[in-house]
């Protein structure tokens, strides 16, 4: 049973990394928006040092977001091109095994953006985040799974209704704001040199997000995909 | 079809009426709070819309799981009219809560708990309202509207403990609490029977809008059928 899942999930991801690896065209776009943004945040705060490492945690999770929209609103669009869509949902199986494998493939592709965008920031800003890179990554990864595990749901709902590129972001910001609220202030005080133990408030609500959305995202998807 | 029944305007009427007498009430006959003066009056409108604008949601929660379950087109029109409902319930929340403020706190608008958790929820809602237009036939805005819904609850209290978290560890409670520590009778009975006059409106609200869905459908209906005869 969880090895049938575990083995279509794989699969559902691997068409998706395939793709990737010859269209070049997702990753490639994100991790050029990726520096976009990291070079406007400089022009629209000014070169003031001091203002722009307080504010660092804020502008570095939005250059996360941002770029990881990017990746989620393509996720299923692309599956619109040439009937995609009709196939997909051909495919026996429980439809839990597209979202997860989906899922799997946008978490991917936002923890590649990610990796870049991390020390391209502490670079352009000046920031001396080398040595806390590992917590850094926890926070990163729980935030990015929890922002993705509703965004892939919420990414498969508007790839079918009109204004689709403007509804994806209007509804998933709202629906992860305490996964943005709880990512941003445990990397501030990551980068004010606490240890994890200091926010372990934040990483426990990052959890908990993570697990009740991991839970009720599949619950609902099939509602989501009929036709 | 046009012409309201008797019960319905019986209903209609009996919320005005309450309403009418609750806000003579609130806004007339009780006196002023002796520390915020006049303005605390707008409280008899503000607790009232706001407790009507999550029971609308929570009403809409539960007809999305139940819609969800039964495939019932009925039961997703009340989801969708108390959804809307809400949001605007929320809106007057909102506006009322800002103006309020400023007099009161020399703000239109603060980050407090309460506020931010308000807005975040009138944005979702907003935005299932604009999922439910924008979907391209009424049984996939009706499944996605649900599924938005179940998403929903647990948002919310995910961003009320986020925000209370986010408040209370920058901002221990400098402001005026909503609500003060203790209410006096002479202020809690207006306001009781303001909440009872909102929740009167709110249901005749209900009722109204989810015939208006039917009518709708049936109209839809004989239009498929004439143009099938046609």
């Amino acid at each position: 049973m969880v090895a049938e899942l575990l083995r279509r999930t794989w699969a559902m991801t691997w068409k998706d990394v395939t793709v990737e690896l010859r269209a070049r065209e997702r990753v490639t776009a994100m991790l050029f928006f990726a520096a976009l943004v990291l070079f406007i945040f400089n022009f629209a705060l000014g070169p003031d040092r001091e203002k722009l490492r307080e504010v660092a945690p804020g502008l570095l999770w939005l250059a996360f977001l941002f770029t990881g929209m990017l990746g989620l609103g393509r996720s299923f669009q692309a599956e619109r091109e040439n009937e995609c869509f009709e196939a997909l949902l051909l495919t026996p199986g429980d439809r839990e095994s597209i979202y997860y494998g989906k899922l799997a493939g946008n978490v991917l592709f936002m923890v590649i953006a990610e990796a870049l965008i991390l020390p391209l920031f502490g670079i352009l800003y000046n920031l001396d985040i080398w040595g806390l890179l590992p917590s850094l990554a926890l926070v990163a990864f729980l935030g990015t799974l929890g922002f993705s595990a509703v965004g892939t749901l919420l990414a498969a709902m508007t790839a079918h209704i009109r204004a689709r590129e403007v509804m994806l972001p209007l509804l998933l910001f709202p629906l992860t704001v305490p996964v943005i609220l709880a990512s941003v202030r445990a990397t501030e005080a990551i980068l004010l040199g606490e240890g994890l133990g200091e926010v372990s408030q934040w990483l426990k609500l990052l959890v908990g997000f993570d697990v009740i959305f991991l839970v009720v995202s599949p619950l609902v998807f099939e509602f989501v995909l009929e036709e | 079809m046009a012409r309201l029944s008797f019960a319905a305007r019986l209903h209609g009427g009996a919320a005005a009426l309450l309403l009418a007498v609750g806000l003579y009430w609130g806004l007339l006959a009780v006196p002023a709070d002796a520390f915020q003066g006049e303005v605390q009056r707008i409280m008899y409108l503000h607790v009232p819309s706001v407790s009507t604008a999550y029971l609308a949601i929570l009403v809409t929660f539960c007809a999305s799981i139940l819609y969800l379950w039964k495939r019932d087109l009925r039961i997703d029109a009340v989801a969708h009219s108390s959804a809307e409902i809400g949001v605007v319930f929320l809106g007057i929340t909102l506006a009322t809560g800002a103006i309020w403020g400023k007099p009161t706190w020399g703000v239109w608008w603060t980050w407090d708990a309460r506020l931010t958790v308000t807005a975040i929820v009138f944005t979702m809602y907003v935005g299932y309202l604009m999922v439910r237009a924008f979907a391209e036939e009424p049984q996939a805005g009706a499944r996605y509207g649900a599924v938005l819904a179940v998403l929903g609850l647990p948002a919310i209290i995910l961003n009320h403990f986020a925000v209370q978290w986010w408040r209370t560890l920058h901002q221990p409670s400098s402001l005026i609490r909503p609500g003060g520590p203790s209410v006096a009778p002479v202020i809690l009975w207006p306001l009781v029977f303001n909440i009872v006059a909102m929740l009167v409106l709110y249901s005749y609200f209900l009722l109204e809008r989810v015939r208006l869905e039917r009518i709708r459908h049936r109209a839809a209906e004989s239009r498929l059928k004439r143009g099938r005869r046609g």
